[in-house]
């Protein structure tokens, strides 16, 4: 048989949510499901893993520290020690104090626009990328669950039909893979 | 998706659905606009183009064109940046701090309030900018290679900090508001008919899918974006209180300002938010998502913000005279009763005395009294920064140098233009952009509904069935 994605469309998220439950519950693998909000909890229902944004976001914030600390070093130390008050500024430990603040503002400033700019290339949305939702309608009140063939060689696709059939969606499409 | 106690009061009103949601928030970007919309926005642009006019004129001749003298070297320009700046810390306090702590009452206003950040943050960077009066060198203020030595610039002045916290403020809450903006986008470029619209709403949503991965990655950005925003915002403006603070001038030189320059921004930002949104409810029917109880949680976040700059107020007065150090405390002394006290006692009455009359809650859910009160509040901390700069300087060490500042036509043209640019900038962000987010009013619809709510222990309701499922 010629593999084949299915989608099923559902008009509220209760329904998709148990249907998906009701799927997964049978050995039916969901592939993805599109909403046109966040649907809490399904990510363990489908089994989608959870995000390591937060660690990506930890370690662009090392590195903005560590640049900070260098930088401020290289400059205010190193390359042109100013007198300002006469206070020292041979060490970088005794003006410390008042490099913190821009230390923290290069932290959150490298932190918050790596982790943003790596969200937006792992879900591959950037200025011009063409929209790969299956139905214009699931960015405003449909719900959409993506089930493909491959995934389910273990599922017979009359049994697959009927396991869809029982979750009450309102549409459904085929599509077949090239 | 977890049940909110039956005690609280539906955020969303009316007998909404997922479809009238994105109907609601949608509409007014289809429509044309009323002709309310082009009359203010011709307004706008008039008293930008004014204010424009000066800042040129200004540039053309040099500062001196503003009331500024010897004695009185800071005064509307940076009462200005100030203002502007404490403007723009409700936006990201809304969406950052409001969002770990929980509040969904929140999405009412956050989008809305994210932009108006933005903008009173593009302001606030004018003043500096133009009081170099050189603008075309305004990059000198970042560290980079030059031919002088390299000459660095100093990190251990305040006003470098805030070069650093200003410039990644601006462009982290830039960031935060349109990572929530793309699937709202994603919602319009599904929907418009009119195809100069819908390639450009394309272009905006950036290919924005919304599948179970991508909504995963999005609430999680949202939450760590949310927690570094959090202390930034306060970083902020502590830092802009440290210009004045780490001086050595009486009425400046005070420890307290940090905590009270950010509680003063909160409260500042918060009257601004129901300025504009009073209107933006009215103009665009959105009275089902923003209602009385919204008002009223702002009303409350103004009266802890209004009591703590009233605290400091009066703490800043107690030290001055318990230090001892007879400069600080005639710098206070000459703020109450010298030749500013109208300022001073203007700032008291519209920060100290009047938000307190939000104690009635009569007042605090009365629409009419909450707009006018916005008001009072925006010119109060107008009036609060006026006073900590001109008054802390007109009169020096030196007696023969007292002076007393008079504003030029370039000051007043410049910050109404600055006004007028804020305002060209919030209608047509009001015109183009979802005002409500609109994805994350869907996710708060089931448990904050009213129509979800009201049937509850009926036996027949919708948490009636979810529960005995």
């Amino acid at each position: 048989m010629a593999d084949k994605v299915i989608f099923a469309m559902y008009d509220d998220d209760d329904k998709l949510m148990d249907g998906a439950k009701h799927l997964v519950a049978n050995k039916v693998k969901v592939s993805d499901v599109y909403s046109p909000m966040p649907l809490h909890g399904i990510d363990s229902i489908i089994g989608v893993e959870p995000t390591r944004l937060a660690i990506t976001a930890f370690m662009y914030g090392l590195t903005g520290t560590m640049l900070a600390i260098i930088g401020i070093r290289y400059m205010m130390i190193i390359d042109w020690p100013m007198n300002i008050g006469g206070k020292p500024n041979f060490s970088l430990k005794e003006n410390m104090l008042s490099f913190v603040p821009i230390f923290f503002e290069f932290t959150v400033l490298c932190a918050a626009h790596g982790m943003a700019i790596t969200y937006l290339i792992r879900n591959k949305t950037l200025p011009g990328m063409p929209p790969r939702n299956p139905d214009p309608r699931t960015t405003d009140d449909k719900f959409v669950m993506e089930i493909k063939t491959s995934d389910n060689a273990h599922v017979s696709e009359k049994d697959l039909s009927k396991l869809i059939k029982d979750t009450g969606f309102i549409e459904i499409e085929e599509k077949s893979i090239l | 998706m977890h049940k909110e106690s039956d005690i609280r009061l539906p955020l969303i009103l009316g007998d909404k659905s997922y479809k009238d949601i994105t109907d609601d928030v949608i509409r007014p970007i289809e429509a044309n606009p009323p002709k309310t919309w082009y009359l203010l926005l011709m307004i706008s642009v008039v008293i930008a183009l004014w204010g424009i006019g000066c800042i040129v004129y200004l540039l053309g001749t040099g500062v001196g064109v503003w009331g500024l003298n010897k004695t009185v070297g800071w005064a509307w320009d940076i009462t200005n940046f100030v203002w502007w700046v404490g403007i723009g810390h409700a936006g990201t306090l809304i969406s950052a701090v409001l969002l770990l702590f929980r509040q969904k009452w929140r999405f009412a206003i956050n989008r809305a309030a994210e932009a108006m950040t933005i903008f009173a943050v593009m302001m606030a960077g004018l003043f500096p900018l133009i009081h170099m009066g050189r603008l075309w060198l305004g990059y000198w203020v970042f560290p980079l290679p030059n031919q002088f030595g390299s000459l660095w610039v100093n990190f251990n002045s305040p006003l470098l900090w805030d070069v650093f916290a200003i410039s990644t403020y601006f462009s982290v809450s830039l960031v935060f508001w349109y990572i929530g903006l793309i699937p709202d986008f994603a919602t319009i470029r599904d929907r418009v008919t009119k195809p100069i619209f819908k390639k450009v709403y394309r272009v905006l949503s950036f290919g924005w899918t919304g599948d179970a991965k991508a909504w995963n990655r999005f609430e999680q950005v949202s939450l760590v974006l949310a927690g570094l925003a959090t202390p930034l915002v306060f970083s902020v403006h502590s830092i802009v209180s440290f210009d004045f603070a780490t001086s050595v001038i009486p009425g400046w030189h005070t420890t307290i300002f940090p905590p009270y320059f950010v509680s003063g921004a909160v409260f500042s930002g918060f009257a601004m938010v129901q300025t504009l949104m009073l209107i933006l409810r009215k103009a665009y029917k959105l009275e089902a998502y923003l209602h009385v109880k919204h008002i009223e949680y702002m009303n409350i976040v103004i009266i802890v913000t209004g009591s703590i700059v009233g605290v400091a107020y009066i703490t800043e007065l107690f030290v001055s005279w318990y230090s001892g150090v007879e400069y600080e405390s005639y710098a206070f002394l000459n703020r109450a009763t010298g030749p500013y006290w109208w300022s001073y006692w203007a700032m008291m009455t519209c920060n100290v005395i009047s938000p307190q009359l939000f104690w009635f809650k009569k007042l605090r859910t009365s629409l009419m009294f909450s707009f006018f009160m916005s008001i009072i509040i925006n010119i109060g901390m107008w009036f609060e920064r006026f006073v900590i700069i001109v008054t802390s300087l007109h009169r020096d060490y030196v007696p023969s140098s007292w002076t007393y500042f008079h504003p030029t036509w370039v000051d007043i043209g410049v910050y109404m233009g600055t006004l007028g640019i804020f305002f060209v900038l919030y209608l047509l962000f009001s015109r183009y952009f979802p005002v409500l987010p609109i994805a994350e009013l869907k996710t708060i619809l089931k448990s904050s509904g009213k129509n979800y709510k009201e049937d509850y222990g009926k036996g027949k309701g919708y948490w009636d069935k979810r529960s005995a499922h």
